[in-house]
């Protein structure tokens, strides 16, 4: 029977015992939620994005995609000593969930971030974005990362509602070599044409861009895509 | 005055003369020369199998797989103070790998801490423990490894600092802290001890970790507890109540820390998180309930003077406030199955204070196990807490509730944290 808790308050005040504050035991809940706490503090309430500007969003972000980050920093292609740190003691099935646990969240996206840039950069980022530039071997961006930007089910990432300081250091690490996908490794492949001054254009625009209504990744892509990319080929095509 | 001068440095040269003749009768002392048999015998499957459960038993993978790497290719560095031992290629690939390891080779390695080509091996290879294996168990180790499929991959050569580097160094430590050693069974003691015994102090090779270290890296006997150095987790006494000891513990408690990562009294975390995924969740019942027999029967270490010097302070309950108490409870008191209490934890009040200042930095999960699958997870609060911040949250934890730590400076946190 449901019981007010002043009322509960008080009788134990009443009777003096009132050693143990009700209002401090830990209300736990036995949900993935509560579990993944571990990923919130960094990633944002609910893993909508932290407000440094570094942590990125990952609430709504294709499953496979997450699946796929995380056993990339848990089994060292990609490099971050506290996500390492956070993900060796885990197993895959425990990832999958967490994975789906938040790839299911649907939340609004704040506004984007002001651009910086002068408007030729920003043109320049959009033509990047938008066309490639085939005489270097570049595809579009939108050309797998879906025409909205908004990513493909069930493992290509959206690229709108990021910070410009993350997808600069993402850009930036993959021409380093410093991230990296199991080989075919095609952000790595085309990380590597682009100069210092395609990837800050890029980020430039990108990170200016407000996320579409709803901003759920794309069911399907035209196919065959301009790469060859691991888990993304195996799972889109 | 010159033939004095003469006179005595040759008589400096006469004493390491005899110094280096002592260390190489040492170092061959009671080491049986080979048998001329070159290559291994041939393996049948069980004895495969039953290597392949050794191999976990002594978390051979912890070392010789890199992250992400081929299983037992090796190439995973480990840190030390004399700098970084590489891991060596377990797999049978000839060039590269055990390919041309004769099992005598292989057992001497265990026994001996000597290659196959007669260097010295270093003892981060943990032969000093290895040397209690059975010759049929080092057999079934070798077998399983050749079993495996072959990668090439060249090991990669230590960074080792002068001298330790060299094998005249490894010689005089050696000569110092390292004597071959077989497993004696006690026959006052039942076959489970026996067992027990085996394992822990032999393949499972704990005190390498539980067992504190001196200058020059070696570790005494006992269980009683060390800083595991360069990684700064502390690996707390196995032998005393007031830190991991399980005499009071039930044998299915014990058994199920092993099993599972988690126990009504205490979670892993940290490097015995990695030896509960990679080693004792695999092992049999009835070796954990050895492992645990034994770990039960350790004679309790003398109680340890720790000067109760953390106080609370208004910035420490501030920050318990915002931060800790939303799962680990305003009284410290947890909740049951999720979150750990700190009220009245023994790792709380742990000396010296590593592993709490690495879990409020780092966070954690405990490890996902078939027993324990879904662990709930701490957030990291490296990027929100500066030292000042850790050294008054924990100096508050580790004085209330009962709790009478030891006081942690920012200082003590700035070295923590310093590893990695």
């Amino acid at each position: 029977m449901p019981c007010p808790r002043s009322s509960i308050l008080a009788i134990a005040a009443l009777f003096g015992a009132f050693a143990m504050p009700l209002a401090g035991a830990p209300r736990v809940e036995d949900t993935i939620a509560q579990r993944v706490q571990a990923c919130t503090g960094c990633h944002g309430q609910e893993g909508r994005a932290a407000s440094d500007g570094y942590h990125p969003r990952i609430a709504g972000k294709p499953a496979g995609y997450l699946l796929h980050q995380l056993r990339n920093f848990r089994d060292g292609r990609r490099h971050y000593p506290l996500m390492t740190g956070l993900l060796d003691p885990l197993s895959d099935d425990y990832l999958r969930e967490i994975a789906g646990h938040f790839a299911a969240l649907d939340l609004p996206y704040p506004p984007p971030q002001p651009a910086t840039a002068p408007a030729t950069e920003l043109a320049r980022g959009e033509a990047l974005v938008r066309r490639g530039e085939a005489t270097r071997g570049l595809p579009a961006c939108a050309r797998c990362h879906g025409e909205a930007l908004t990513g493909v089910l069930p493992a290509i990432p959206g690229l709108l509602g990021l910070p410009r300081d993350y997808l600069n250091a993402q850009l930036g690490a993959w021409q380093r070599g410093a991230r990296r996908a199991p080989a075919p490794d095609c952000m790595a492949d085309i990380a590597r044409r682009l100069g210092d001054a395609d990837i800050a254009a890029v980020a430039q625009w990108l990170a200016a861009q407000p996320v579409p209504p709803g901003g759920r990744p794309a069911r399907s892509i035209e196919l065959p895509l301009p790469a060859d990319c691991s888990g993304v080929g195996e799972a889109v095509r | 005055m010159s033939r004095r001068i003469v006179g005595a440095l040759a008589g400096l040269l006469a004493a390491a003369l005899a110094a280096a003749a002592l260390l190489v009768g040492l170092e061959w002392h009671g080491e049986p020369p080979l048998p001329a048999d070159a290559r291994a015998p041939a393996a049948d499957a069980a004895q495969i199998a039953r290597g392949a459960y050794l191999a976990r038993a002594g978390h051979c993978a912890g070392c010789h797989t890199a992250r992400g790497g081929a299983a037992y290719a090796g190439g995973r560095g480990l840190a030390t103070p004399f700098g970084t031992v590489y891991a060596s290629n377990l797999t049978p690939d000839e060039a590269t790998g055990l390919g041309r390891w004769s099992a005598a080779e292989f057992r001497r390695a265990l026994r001996h801490g000597r290659s196959r080509d007669g260097r010295l091996l270093y003892p981060a290879f943990p032969y000093a423990n290895y040397t209690l294996v059975a010759d049929a168990d080092a057999d079934a180790i070798l077998a399983y490894l050749r079993s495996l499929p072959p990668v090439a991959q060249p090991n990669r050569g230590h960074a080792l600092r002068f001298p330790y580097g060299t094998q005249a160094a490894l010689a005089v430590w050696r000569a110092l802290n390292f004597r071959a050693a077989r497993f004696e069974l006690d026959p006052a003691r039942p076959a489970d001890w026996n067992r027990g015994a085996y394992l822990v102090q032999g393949l499972g090779h704990c005190s390498a970790c539980h067992a504190a270290r001196d200058a020059l890296g070696a570790s005494d006997e006992g269980l009683g507890g060390g800083l595991i150095p360069v990684q700064n987790w502390y690996a707390p006494a196995l032998d005393d109540p007031r830190e991991a000891g399980v005499a009071d513990w039930p044998l299915e408690d014990i058994v199920a820390l092993l099993r599972t990562g988690r126990a009504p009294q205490a979670t892993t975390l940290g490097p015995m998180a990695e030896v509960v995924l990679g080693s004792t969740r695999h092992l049999s019942e009835a070796d954990l309930r050895a492992i645990a027999v034994y770990l039960k029967s350790l004679p309790p270490a003398a109680p340890r003077a720790v000067a109760a010097t953390a106080r609370s302070t208004p910035r420490g309950v501030a920050l318990y406030e915002k931060h800790c108490a939303a799962c680990h409870g305003e009284q410290g008191e947890g909740a049951a199955g999720a979150y750990p209490a700190l009220a009245g934890h023994r790792a709380v009040m742990l000396e010296p204070a590593a592993n709490l200042v690495r879990v409020v930095l780092e966070g954690g999960f405990a490890p996902a196990t078939e027993g324990h699958p879904r662990p709930y997870g701490m957030p990291p609060f490296a990027t929100e807490l500066d030292d000042r911040d850790v050294a008054a949250v924990l100096d508050h934890v580790r004085s209330s509730w009962g709790n009478a730590g030891s006081a942690v400076s920012p200082l003590d946190v700035l070295r923590w944290r310093g590893s990695r």
